[in-house]
């Protein structure tokens, strides 16, 4: 679809939304007034900025239904995010939501190169958590079989793959390497396994990931982005040409702000992603604070569609560790660790204050197995290795702490890559 | 006292095969209890520690170790989750008095055998201290004690002290 006659198709949709949650969302009706706009104002989309920013914070200060935008009788599901503290975000879906969700998972899947004749097993959660319903509707939908084994009992996940002949991977990046592991314990090299397709998602990872899981899985790894405030898995998704995760613009508009700011800045500037929900009915939001960071592209795709794609998301503003006045992501120690054969994909990053002032930046990470000669020599030149790259990379110094295979904690569903214990004392 | 193997000389490199020992390296963080539990699984496994030696930073330390059954013990310290290797080593009788060790040193030096580390074994040997050495080059080393009558043990010797 070119540009011109997507922004015809989300004018009336956008001036729609707006307008609802301004008669229906007491929240959005008393803060357009605190903002001196009116949803009158908007009549060209880039009018859309002088509306104000949702945050997070709104969203839980509802909590639970307060943001809903039809009466509960008409919401027929809900699904709340993965609050670590306190009060998580509940959102509703009505019927037609739930039409649209699976909708979008799958153009995600078929972009990733799914079809019905795949059986594509779920090893998200099924719960609360948005990733197992989700891609589950949506997967069913094209009419691939399903196999929801959700999450744990990772042994029966693989022996279910290979019993089933399963041909799509469905979990987060970290589960993908930690099941290839398992396999290999139990002695089941995973790349004799029938997967083709990995989708992935529900968490930033990074190209050298990428690599690493398809080396280890031997299946194409696709990644696919989403999150709970907005709808779920199914905002966005790679194509085959994997440049980039074309955004579902019908569904979704999408803005890049400074994060510092909130100025709007151009495609091909790297900022926070926002979102404003077009079609969404029980749970609508507008101009949504994602905290994620991308950058947008909407030159056409080697693939022929024209929607806007947003790079691989691969950090949020509320990751970033300010480490001695430095700007640091969890990302770029990762791409690093990913580049470096010795060491495994499993990485804990330690931040703490050393003399109860100066912060200390320490990155335990778990040798591979494969690589291990027995010479201290040689693993004292891994560490100088990594700690010389991190360097590079961070401009700050960090401390390299060799850990032994298996070590650190695994989780099955989100990673937690980072111990900030500057706060505790 | 106990059964002494000498090598034949007209057959060097067949010697010089059977003399290397084969020496397990376990990777260990430097945590409470970890020593304790590589030692424990051996104990389970029948497996009799004739020498060992730990180097370690603040953060790890690799354990080296001279078992009676080596295979035995890496299989079973792999299944434990460890992280094991193989390196081979040279065992050497050292003349237990003043000097012993410094004359053997000093053939090693003249040979130009650079040493990586080297360690005491617990046992001894026809009333000989013994010694590991880890060498970059073994043949070169054992060539350079056999000629100066220093005897070099065979792993099947070592394994059965």
């Amino acid at each position: 679809m070119p540009g011109e006659k997507l922004r015809e198709l989300q004018l009336p949709l956008l001036k729609k939304v707006v307008d609802r949650v301004y008669h229906t969302v007491p929240y959005y009706r008393k803060l357009f007034a605190l903002h001196g706009i009116h949803p009158g104002d908007l009549r060209e989309l880039s009018d859309l900025s002088g509306f104000p920013l949702t945050t997070k914070e709104a969203l839980r200060d509802n909590y639970p239904f307060g943001l809903f935008a039809v009466p509960m009788k008409d919401i027929v599901r809900l699904h709340a995010s993965s609050g670590t503290t306190g009060k998580p975000i509940v959102v509703g879906y009505t019927k037609n939501d739930l039409e649209t969700w699976s909708g979008l998972i799958a153009r995600i899947a078929v972009q990733a190169g799914v079809t019905e004749n795949d059986i594509a097993q779920i090893c998200f959660s099924y719960g609360l958590f948005t990733g197992g319903f989700g891609l589950h509707y949506g997967l069913e939908k094209i009419g691939a079989t399903v196999v929801p084994s959700s999450v744990g009992g990772t042994e029966k996940q693989i022996m279910l793959m290979q019993d089933f002949g399963v041909t799509v991977l469905v979990c987060t990046p970290s589960y993908a390497l930690y099941l290839a592991e398992v396999a290999r314990e139990n002695g089941v090299d995973p790349r004799t396994m029938p997967l083709k397709i990995g989708m992935f998602g529900a968490e930033p990872w990074t190209e050298n990931m990428r690599l690493q899981i398809e080396e280890q899985l031997g299946l194409r790894a696709t990644d696919n982005y989403g999150l709970t405030e907005i709808i779920g898995p199914g905002v966005a998704g790679e194509c085959e040409a994997r440049d980039g995760l074309h955004i579902n613009e019908d569904h979704f508009l999408v803005e890049v702000i400074d994060p510092a700011t909130g100025a709007i800045l151009g495609d091909g500037e790297e900022g926070e992603l926002v979102f404003t929900t077009l079609t969404k009915e029980g749970f609508p939001v507008i101009r949504y604070r994602t905290k994620d960071i991308s950058v947008l592209n909407r030159e056409r795709c080697a693939c022929g569609r024209t929607t806007a794609r947003m790079r691989k998301v691969t950090g949020r503003t509320d990751d970033m560790l300010i480490i001695r006045g430095v700007n640091v992501f969890p990302s770029q120690i990762e791409s690093v660790l990913m580049e470096v054969e010795e060491v495994a994909p499993h990485y804990l990053i330690v931040v703490d204050k050393k003399k109860g002032y100066l912060d200390d930046l320490e990155v335990q990470v778990e040798l591979n197995r494969e690589k291990f000669t027995g010479s201290f020599r040689d693993l004292e030149a891994v560490e100088r290795k990594i700690s010389r790259k991190l360097n590079n990379v961070l401009t700050v110094s960090a401390r390299v702490r060799l850990v032994e295979p298996k070590s650190l904690e695994r989780t099955l569903g989100k990673a937690k890559r980072v111990l900030d214990k500057r706060n505790d004392s | 006292m106990r059964r002494r193997v000498e090598l034949s000389t007209d057959s060097a490199s067949e010697g010089v095969k059977n003399v290397k020992v084969k020496q397990i390296s376990v990777f260990l963080e430097n945590k409470s209890g970890r020593l304790a539990e590589v030692t424990r699984v051996l104990g389970d496994n029948n497996v009799n520690i004739r020498a060992l030696s730990i180097a370690d930073t603040t953060d790890f330390g690799i354990l080296r170790l001279i078992v009676n059954k080596p295979q035995e013990a890496n299989e079973a310290l792999k299944r434990e989750g460890f992280m094991v290797s193989e390196t081979e080593v040279i065992a050497v009788e050292v003349p237990d008095r003043p000097g012993g060790l410094a004359d053997v040193l000093w053939e090693l030096g003249v040979a130009g055998i650079n040493i990586e580390y080297l360690y005491a074994f617990i046992g001894r040997s026809a009333g000989n201290a013994l010694v590991v050495f880890r060498v970059e080059d073994c043949e070169g080393a054992i060539a350079a004690l056999n000629k100066k009558n220093i005897r070099v043990l065979g792993g099947d010797e070592v394994y059965a002290l």
